[in-house]
């Protein structure tokens, strides 16, 4: 006999009232768990996902839109640009380093980036086997297109056109795989990479009369984005390109610099990023506001269930007084037995958040393209845990301290 | 073993009781007897500590209870005196079993599962012992209540009205059940009631009345 075995059989001999307190503080605390653990989550994949990348040219439109496509790989393109004006922009003296990107492909729903090495370079993508690409329509597959796809050294596919499944395929022009990639947690787990080329080339079948014959070159150097190709070739376009600053300065001039151009525009990631979450910010406090008034019901549900069980219990109260229980060791029992409900609650709803996150990292496609992953744990679930042993004891502590006020005698007596 | 001396005790309502002075050797058993208003329970939670005392001296195995801490007193409690209250309240969230380690637990003694089925045998209840409480007959409920007072082998049990429930039958087999348990474990019995049936069973008595001012 403890104190434990009688606060477990007091919350065993009433089942219900239990089970609803711990169902009431699960619900919010799930909640709130999974509000942390995804906002958590989606920060660090975008962090992860546009690290190096101080700004991201491409054609005009939206800006948000232009970062989600060529960043995160979720969005339309905005539409394309001149090879030729981004090599202008490649060559400025504040530019250190620029990746072309050629859209436009899919594989059964995975994006088909067109890019050069550097692509692979900026996201420190290692291979596990094979090599990268070298000839048109070689690639190279992120992990989980390997795993997803089934696809090894040597498979070959063809693409689709379009960023999405089932739309108009390229029948003609065999992918053939080179490399597959190690699992990096981050946006190339899920793109196929090849070169600018391959892109280029598996449209030209079907554009054959505008763009296909090869221009003449122009000038015996290669062009800085796409070494094949002569610089100034004017024929040729690209869907955007990444670039990183030289310095510091390049953060004041290049994006005004770009964006003065008529056919081009320059958008931040990191400017673009913040708007996005405060935008989505709203949405996540309403949330939170609503997982608030969860939690403070039931807290409010503990609160009276102890105290009306306290009711019930004036009696067992005073005979254990009366059988030598000190008034704290009452105080106590009632207060552990609050504290106990609630942690239950807690647990409980902590393991509902991450069943939750698992169901839908595996169920919806776009969660798991994201990368969330349901097995991590966060320092802020340590506070939620802490948060509500002190939610536990507020709501006892006011039953508790009458249970150390009771008075033995009148309450035996009968009075 | 018990000894009462000039014991008054005044309500919150202002009315004030006077106690006779009295005094039960160890190991005898006493009654006290009086009808309803002449402040029985009021001398027996006094004599137990459950109230304390305001002027007068009780003493119980030599101590003045009048004079020690309120945590001395729930701990003097704990391991000297057990209670048969009219009410024969069991935990009911709890076994037999478990509703007697409540005993030793909540005195702080140590917690002896073979003192726990002796005294179940004794009062006849050993194939009971890990039935629930919802479970017992009423009988059954207050010699489980009167196990638990004698578990810690308490040098005193109070008893507070435990037999005017019942029908003559049952009032003896109680009656002679706390005398032989408090014989068994060599206990000072003491009775409050104002069942008359008692007084021939137990010889020494000690009668109230509404005293309203010092004898």
């Amino acid at each position: 006999m403890n104190l434990w075995v009688l606060i477990l059989n007091y919350l065993k001999s009433r089942p219900l009232n239990t089970a609803l307190n711990i169902l009431l503080l699960a619900l919010g605390i799930a909640m709130i768990s999974i509000l942390v653990v995804f906002n958590r989550q989606f920060q660090e994949k975008i962090t992860s996902n546009s690290k190096g990348i101080d700004l991201v040219v491409g054609a005009k439109g939206s800006p948000m839109q232009l970062i989600l496509c060529n960043i995160f790989h979720v969005d339309f393109p905005t539409g394309n640009i001149r090879l030729v004006e981004a090599e202008r922009v490649a060559r400025h003296r504040l530019v250190k380093r620029a990746i072309p990107l050629a859209l436009g492909d899919n594989y059964r729903g995975f994006r088909i980036i067109g890019t050069s090495h550097d692509y692979a370079d900026l996201y420190d993508a290692k291979l596990s086997q094979g090599s990268l690409w070298k000839e048109p329509m070689e690639v190279v597959i992120g992990s989980d297109v390997a795993r997803a796809l089934q696809l090894s050294l040597g498979s070959q596919f063809t693409s689709s056109h379009g960023l999405s499944d089932e739309t108009h395929a390229h029948d003609e022009q065999q992918f053939v795989v080179k490399g597959i990639l190690q699992k990096a947690n981050n946006v190339v787990d899920n793109l196929i990479l090849t070169g600018v080329e391959s892109i280029w080339q598996v449209h030209a079948v079907h554009d054959e009369t505008t763009s296909s014959e090869q221009s003449p070159v122009r000038d015996s150097s290669g062009s800085s984005l796409v070494p094949s190709v002569a610089q100034g070739d004017s024929s040729k376009e690209i869907t955007a390109m990444l670039v990183q600053y030289r310095s510091a300065m390049g953060a004041i001039q290049l994006p005004r610099w770009v964006n003065s151009q008529s056919s081009l525009q320059a958008a931040s990631p990191a400017f673009e990023t913040a708007r996005l979450f405060s935008i989505l910010g709203v949405g996540v406090d309403i949330l939170k506001g609503f997982a608030a008034v969860l939690v403070f019901i039931s807290a409010l549900s503990i609160f009276i269930a102890l105290y009306n069980s306290l009711k019930e219990r004036r009696y067992d109260l005073a005979i254990m007084r009366s059988m030598g229980a000190s008034r704290t060791k009452v105080f106590i029992s009632v207060l552990l037995e609050g504290t106990v409900l609630a942690l239950a609650g807690a647990v409980v709803g902590i393991v509902l958040a991450h069943s939750v996150m698992a169901g839908i990292s595996m169920f919806v496609q776009e969660a798991r393209m994201a990368g969330i992953s349901s097995l991590v744990f966060y320092p802020e679930e340590g506070l939620i845990l802490a948060g509500s042993l002190l939610l536990g004891v507020v709501c006892s502590m006011l039953p508790a301290w009458q249970a150390y006020r009771i008075d033995i005698s009148r309450v035996l007596a009968g009075a | 073993m018990i000894t009462v001396s000039s014991l008054s005790y005044a309500y919150p309502s202002g009315e004030t009781l006077f106690f006779p002075d009295f005094n039960v050797p160890r190991g005898k058993s006493c009654l006290l007897l009086g009808n309803s208003g002449t402040g029985k329970t009021t001398l027996l939670h006094l004599m137990g500590g459950l109230l304390r005392i305001q002027k007068g001296r009780v003493e119980i195995d030599g101590l003045d209870i009048a004079k020690v801490s309120e945590s001395a007193l729930d701990r003097f409690r704990g391991g000297h005196i057990g209670f048969v209250f009219q009410r024969n309240h069991l935990i009911s969230a709890l076994s037999v079993k478990r509703n007697l380690l409540m005993a030793p637990f909540l005195a702080g003694l140590p917690q002896d599962e073979g003192r726990v089925e002796e005294v179940l045998a004794q009062l006849g209840l050993w194939e009971k012992k890990n039935a629930r409480v919802s479970e017992l007959s009423q009988g059954q409920a207050q010699r489980v209540a009167i196990a638990r007072a004698v578990l810690n082998k308490p040098s005193v049990i109070f008893a507070d009205e435990p037999t005017s429930a019942l029908d003559d039958h049952n009032c003896s087999r109680v009656i002679q059940l706390l005398l032989n348990v408090s014989r068994q474990n060599d206990c000072t019995l003491v009775v409050a009631t104002h069942d008359h049936r008692l007084k021939s069973v137990i010889p020494t008595q000690v009668e109230l009345y509404a005293k309203k001012h010092p004898a």
